[in-house]
């Protein structure tokens, strides 16, 4: 059964009690916060948000950690196995760099004929969603081998942390996925198996919506260096699908420079971009449809409502 | 602004322009006076004559201060450009006696192993905010390491950073620091490093800062230090350390003399390193004749820098180049950047308004780094 699923803004200012209110959850809450690392232990806001004795915390990343020191041979499995994606990334963004120059160079064309640039450009752009989407295949098949290999599910240390994992998601009626690491987070979601347990809610906000899409973007106009390019980073759970999901996005991408907007919108589609800024809460329908409210980047590189954009 | 409405000519209008006209000035000025543009210098006593003692590659090394008339101050008013960083000296003349001191009515230092001077900010500079001490900032820890190198000679020591939350279990980039133990003193870069990991800008790293012996010999492209660093340094720290072990997490930074240093260890052993930091690189070369303005020190640079330009190699994959606009090597530093550029290196190449020190080199830190070695900023949303 697909879980009924709430996506929030950051939780700078907490609704998440608010909104599990609202909710009518009165049962269990599992909440995974393994984003904020080292920090997953100092949970006492989150759970007191989440239901106070009714919630219980994963710990997914002090699962993780015990895995490592548990069993090195893993441990070392792992670490070679996240250098290979690393690299693979940095392969990724080498040919994504000169893919999004191409777009820009060529939507940068003054005069010309439009039809011959509109053509010109959507074909550009079909390269980087083609890039994308071929990036996402490999990480995927590299993932399948790593697992194939080294099968978590008969490495003693993982597989009880699975049970036990399970027992607690089977028990909850809703599971709260906090921010933070998005790559770490993903990476417990996976190991531990979270995916096939979902209980009857969801609600996720920042890194912990964004791992439940199909595809997880990074971006950020405004780091120390420079806008970078915004990138595939890897498959989510894909629970919610047909959605790339920007949280903080007024704060991370320069959401004033359209054209720039205008290409990120473009080039994910069919997908729609999901802009969850601060006190946003978009409460998917069946099938996890975007309401109509939901603030989309649209295809001319301006934020608005679903029904506009 | 015009030159009229600046403070010293609005004291030398002063009627009576006597001391006491001048104590009240002082203590309403912190000095030198910056205005706009304009920043004017101060000394005060009794010399025959006074100058600002400065390297801005342009202007002279020595420029005299005026005396205002009937008082015992001292003043030149310079242009200096937004953002701005001059090192400065006062020198002052009293018949055959010359004397040259930092400037007693600025607190203002700069620092390094040649000794102090004063330091003038232009308007628009400021001392970046991540290179001060955060509280919030976890701290690294430095280990000291000796390591006994046949390639020296000698016990190498090297001060060892492990960034905040150093799990065995996790995989560092590695970045090797010339002159380790100045970058530590003079230009903050614990401290540097303790804030720009904290913030997200740079990623965790380890650091190995080296200290060299005597550096002339060992850092102007000296084949016994690129042994050290690549076949004794980096396989010991490689072999006890979570490393990421390849080219693309390991880097060689240096300035000055260390920029040589880097490059052409780089040069002897080009698919080992990913990334150099060169700063302010004494890259000085020749196009005809021998004559380089170096002094012998510089000859085996010359040698080395020549037959690089005369057949760039790719040594790294990127580069992170900077000088600062006010120093002799600027020229040379410029010049270089499509030699790396032919030779197919990503060059990413930065000026400031600095000179040849260790602040311009901290300040340029974070630049080089973020870059180098991004932080995972972009992996965080809270």
């Amino acid at each position: 059964m697909t879980p009924s699923i709430t996506l929030l803004g950051p939780q700078r200012r907490p609704t998440l009690d608010r909104v599990l209110s609202s909710l009518g959850v009165e049962g269990p809450v599992a909440v995974v916060n393994a984003g904020w690392q080292e920090r997953e232990a100092d949970d006492a806001e989150i759970l007191a948000l989440a239901g106070g004795e009714r919630a219980g915390n994963l710990r997914l990343f002090g699962r993780w950690m015990d895995v490592l020191r548990a069993d090195p041979e893993y441990a070392a499995a792992e670490r070679e196995h996240r250098l290979v994606l690393d690299e693979l990334q940095q392969l990724y963004l080498i040919r994504l760099d000169h893919a999004l120059q191409a777009v820009s160079a060529v939507a940068a064309r003054p005069d010309g004929h439009a039809n011959t640039q509109a053509m010109a450009l959507e074909d550009a752009l079909a390269a980087v969603r083609l890039l994308d989407a071929t990036h996402v295949a490999r990480m995927q098949e590299l993932h399948a081998a790593f697992y194939a290999t080294w099968r978590p599910e008969e490495r003693g240390s993982i597989a009880g942390h699975r049970e036990e994992v399970r027992g607690l998601l089977a028990a909850a009626e809703c599971l709260v996925v906090a921010g933070g690491h998005v790559g770490d987070l993903l990476r417990v979601l996976h190991l531990f198996h979270v995916s096939p347990h979902l209980p009857p809610r969801l609600v996720a906000w920042s890194a912990g919506a964004m791992a439940l899409t199909p595809r997880v973007v990074l971006f950020h106009d405004r780091a120390a260096q420079g806008a970078s390019l915004t990138e595939v980073f890897d498959a989510g759970l894909g629970v919610v699908p047909g959605v790339v999901v920007l949280p903080h996005a007024r704060r991370r991408l320069l959401t004033d420079d359209h054209p720039r907007m205008s290409v990120l919108a473009r080039r994910f589609a069919p997908a729609s971009c999901l802009v969850l800024d601060d006190g946003v809460r978009v409460d998917l329908g069946a099938g996890g449809a975007l309401p109509p409210d939901a603030r989309l980047v649209g295809d001319d590189g301006r934020i608005t409502e679903g029904a506009a954009a | 602004m015009t030159a009229a409405r600046l403070a010293i000519n609005r004291l030398r209008s002063a009627k009576p322009l006597d001391a006491e006209a001048v104590d009240r000035f002082l203590a309403r000025h912190e000095v030198p006076v910056v205005e706009g543009d304009r920043c004017t210098f101060l000394w005060r006593g009794e010399a025959d004559e006074a100058w600002v003692c400065q390297r801005i590659v342009g202007l002279p090394d020595r420029i005299p201060l005026r005396r205002l008339h009937g008082t015992d101050l001292w003043y030149l008013v310079l242009e200096l450009p937004e953002g701005s960083r001059v090192e400065y000296q006062i020198e002052i003349r009293r018949g055959e006696h010359y004397e040259r001191f930092n400037d007693p009515l600025n607190e203002k230092r700069s620092h390094s192993p040649m000794g102090s001077s004063s330091v003038c900010f232009a308007a628009g500079y400021e001392t970046p905010d991540w290179v001060l001490h955060d509280p919030e900032a976890r701290p690294g820890e430095l280990r000291d390491l000796v390591l006994r190198s046949r390639a020296l000679g000698r016990d190498a020591h090297v001060s060892l950073y492990l960034p905040a939350r150093f799990r065995p279990t996790a995989s560092y980039p590695l970045l090797v620091v010339h002159d380790g133990g100045d970058f530590l003193q003079y230009a903050s870069m614990k401290t540097v490093l303790d804030n720009l990991i904290h913030r997200l800008d740079v990623a965790e790293t380890v650091v190995a800062f080296t200290h060299p012996g005597d550096r002339l010999a060992e850092y102007p492209n000296s084949a016994a230090h690129s042994r050290f660093l690549t076949q004794e340094l980096l396989p010991e720290l490689e072999s006890s350390l979570p490393l990421v072990g390849q080219r693309a997490g390991r880097c060689l930074l240096g300035s000055s003399f260390g920029g040589v240093a880097a490059l052409s260890a780089a040069y002897r052993s080009p698919d080992t390193y990913g990334s150099l930091v060169l700063m302010s690189g004494s890259f000085v070369f020749t196009d005809i004749g021998t004559d380089h303005g170096g002094g012998p020190a510089f000859d085996p640079v010359v040698k080395f820098v020549n037959r690089f330009r005369a057949k760039p190699r790719c040594v790294a994959d990127r580069i992170y180049q900077s000088c600062g606009v006010y120093e002799q090597l600027i020229v040379p530093n410029r010049s270089m950047v499509h030699v790396f550029e032919s030779a197919g290196m990503q060059v990413r190449y930065t000026e400031a308004r600095d000179g040849h020190s260790w602040e311009n080199w901290r300040d340029r830190l974070r630049d080089a780094l973020s870059w180098v070695y991004p932080g995972p900023q972009k992996l965080y949303y809270e």
